[in-house]
């Protein structure tokens, strides 16, 4: 039985045993979702968006759907996941399923804790049907796909006024047998508050997951939100992250996604600006080898005046690994005096590896300042013979200089735990140790 | 007599199917100041580059000792923790780097190949302190990228501050003057100066005279067209200011 297939018998399933009503008000988006997933299918090359997306063979595999169960972990199996030495708020799942063991959730100011249960409770009513579902309407057919299976995922929403002192950090585990898991994050931010968010999809074992994942982030005015993402998943991982945002007035929101590993990661990150004045802040560094790919998707609809969006995707590609970027800046034509930067730089090592870049801009305002900026190179050969000459081992020197080629996207994380973290990790994947 | 520190021994290079040096001799001894001279395109940045290890470049015939060994089966880095250093003539930009993370990451590389610890920190910041002040280096220039933004002499006085860090034996100054003012022409060449003694050695590629009158050679050397057509004290040196260099071709 084909994947579609077996989602339909699975969702009808699913459907009879009430697992997917949990909430009236959400069963008729999810019931909705289904059939346009069903008469969408997945999607495939033919689709412009979809072109260069190697698709077909994750979804020709055999996935468990339905059947996610707990599995046995030990907390040190999996402590190197975590960001550590820094007092944290966390979610944790494992196969989909919500591990209070491995989680530190709360009620008291905000509300870190389960979308599942917030569906439940009725003070969470409010906040549900006024944003549940409201952005991620792309018409994608896996978005609607997610939608339609919605049963577990971080409820995140800070109320107005705060500024939420420790970070969260969102993981998702998985083990034990090959799974389609989707999980489905909704973080509504009030008034004039700040927040740090980290999320992570980690394969634990061998297994070949298949990941469809769903967020939802509303910025209110003067919220201040930095989302990051690390994807270092096993290369047997596949995973679909369609992150979807929304902004209102003098809202900063960043969205840092670092990819280090995975066979198969599409990001489509999507920003919707409702207000004026406000910034919105898409940063990517992918750092991939063997045969990973990575899809980068990105979309700004600047519908108002007098906002920025800032751009910064860099990627270097060894061995036969694939970038794409895609990246999207609309301008609405009301959205005058708009800002929009646009940067995308590759570096491509040995002569297997791939990009494609495709920078788009679509202009309706008159008064606007756009500019974007693509370059694919290779390394500059110079430069490393001036390191050698310097005493710098050949190693180490192309080390450093791709280290320093990403250096201005991991300075963007404002999160000091997470930027050694990263510096680290990079570190480890160039094969060196960089002493700062 | 002391055994020299650098013989160049009939080196034929160059790139492909293109020969650039055509036979060069040169014999350096510690203590000693050269100076090579020629036009543009003579071959000047080539012999360095060859000399401290550049893979761009194929060495067709002909031998380099480094006291007394061949290097020629050596990689740059291995060449750079001999002890050989050579100034270039385009400074490299390394954005993300600073100056004194690369300083450092160079300093605690040769240390390491010598089988030493990373030197402590306050010893680093010590020799910065000193090292920077000699050249009278703008300390904001230590914790930007390398080179990048620096002005041509900045990129000049940022190489001979490397050099002043490292303490090679051999140091070779490829067109060291070229973008210096005549201020900064004397801090750095007053800096060349400081650090020269009996041991070590300097070969100075230049242009003009003009370096000269402050790092004073004992030996002078015309390059053209990938071969050294004469060698002289420091007079050839004025010589070649007053008359050019056709009459010598
Ligand atoms: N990387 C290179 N590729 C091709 N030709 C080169 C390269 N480097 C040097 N050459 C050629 O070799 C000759 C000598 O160059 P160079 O050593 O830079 O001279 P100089 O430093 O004396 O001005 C020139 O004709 C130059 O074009
Ligand atoms: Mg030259």
């Amino acid at each position: 039985m084909n994947l579609k297939d077996k989602l339909t018998t699975g969702f009808f399933e699913l459907e009879n045993k009430g697992e997917l009503h949990i909430d009236d008000s959400i069963h008729p988006i999810r019931t909705k979702a289904f059939e346009a997933f069903e008469n969408k299918g997945f999607p495939t090359k033919k689709e412009e968006e979809w072109k260069y997306t190697p698709l077909k063979a994750i979804i020709n595999k055999d996935y468990e759907i339905t059947n996610s169960y707990e599995a046995a972990v030990e907390l040190n199996d999996v402590k190197k996941y975590f960001i550590q030495d820094v007092d944290t708020y966390k979610i944790v799942f494992i196969n989909g399923v919500y591990s209070s063991f491995l989680s530190e959730t709360t009620h008291s100011g905000i509300d870190v804790c389960l979308l599942s249960s917030a569906i439940k409770k009725p003070k969470y009513k409010l906040i549900l049907d006024h944003y549940f579902n409201k952005i991620a309407k792309n018409n994608e057919s896996l978005t609607h796909l997610n939608t339609a299976f919605t049963q577990q995922g971080a409820f995140i929403h800070i109320p107005k006024n705060t500024v939420v002192s420790k970070p969260i950090q969102i993981i998702y585990f998985s083990l034990n047998g090959n799974q389609f898991l989707q999980p489905r994050n909704l973080v509504v931010v009030d008034e004039n508050s700040h927040v740090q968010i980290l999320e992570r999809h980690q394969t634990i074992d061998d297994s070949s997951n298949f990941t469809n994942s769903v967020t939802e982030i509303f910025a209110a005015k003067r919220a201040i939100v930095d989302y990051n993402k690390i994807q270092n998943d096993t290369e047997k991982a596949s995973l679909i992250d369609q992150t979807f945002v929304q902004q209102k007035d003098n809202s900063i929101v960043s969205v840092n996604t670092f990819s280090f590993g995975g066979k198969f990661t599409r990001n489509n990150l999507e920003f919707y600006q409702e207000g004026e004045r406000l910034e919105s802040n898409l940063n990517g560094f992918s750092l991939l080898g063997n045969k990973q790919y990575v899809d980068n998707h990105t979309v700004v609809y600047h519908n108002q005046p007098n906002c920025e969006s800032h751009e910064l995707y860099k990627g270097i590609y060894a061995d036969k690994a694939t970038g794409v970027f895609n990246g999207k800046v609309i301008v609405h034509q009301k959205a005058q005096l708009t800002n929009a930067f646009q940067q995308n730089n590759s570096i491509l090592i040995g002569d297997k590896s791939t990009i494609y870049a495709k920078p788009q801009l679509e202009i309706f305002a008159d008064d606007v300042k756009c500019s974007h900026g693509c370059t694919i190179g290779q390394l500059d050969e110079t430069a490393l013979f001036y390191m050698q000459q310097r005493g710098i081992p050949k190693k180490e020197a192309h080390a450093l200089l791709l280290y320093a080629f990403g250096n201005d996207v991991i300075e963007k994380i404002k999160f000091p735990k997470l930027k050694e973290r990263i510096t680290k990790l990079m570190a480890k994947k160039l094969g060196v140790e960089l002493g700062f | 007599m002391s055994k020299p520190i650098l013989e160049v021994k009939d080196l034929h290079a160059g790139i492909e199917n293109n020969e650039i040096l055509k036979g060069i001799n040169l014999t350096i001894k510690p203590g000693e100041v050269h100076a090579i001279m020629g036009p543009n395109g003579s071959g000047k940045s080539t012999l360095s580059s060859v000399i401290a290890g550049n893979e761009t470049y194929d060495v067709i015939k002909g031998d380099i000792l480094f006291e007394g060994e061949s290097i020629l089966d050596l990689s740059p880095e291995e060449r750079a923790h001999k002890g050989i250093f050579m100034s270039f003539q385009y400074p490299v930009e390394i954005p993300g780097v600073t100056t004194t993370n690369f300083i450092k990451a160079a300093i605690n590389a040769k240390r390491k190949s010598q089988g030493l610890e990373d030197l402590p920190a306050k010893d680093m910041l010590k020799m910065i302190k000193e090292k920077s002040e000699l050249l009278e280096m703008d300390r904001k220039f230590l914790s930007r990228s390398l080179n990048q933004g620096f002005s041509g002499g900045e990129k000049k006085r940022n190489e001979i501050f490397q050099m002043a860090m490292l303490e090679p034996k051999l140091a070779i100054l490829d067109e060291t003057d070229s973008g210096l003012d005549i201020d900064a022409l004397k801090i750095v060449a007053n800096g060349v100066n400081k650090l020269k003694n009996k041991d070590n050695a300097v070969l100075v590629i230049t242009h003009y005279q003009r370096l000269l009158d402050y790092i004073v050679p004992d030996f002078v050397h015309v390059l053209h067209n990938g071969k050294i057509i004469k060698s002289g004290g420091k007079e050839l040196a004025h010589e070649l200011e007053e008359k050019g260099y056709d009459w010598l071709k």
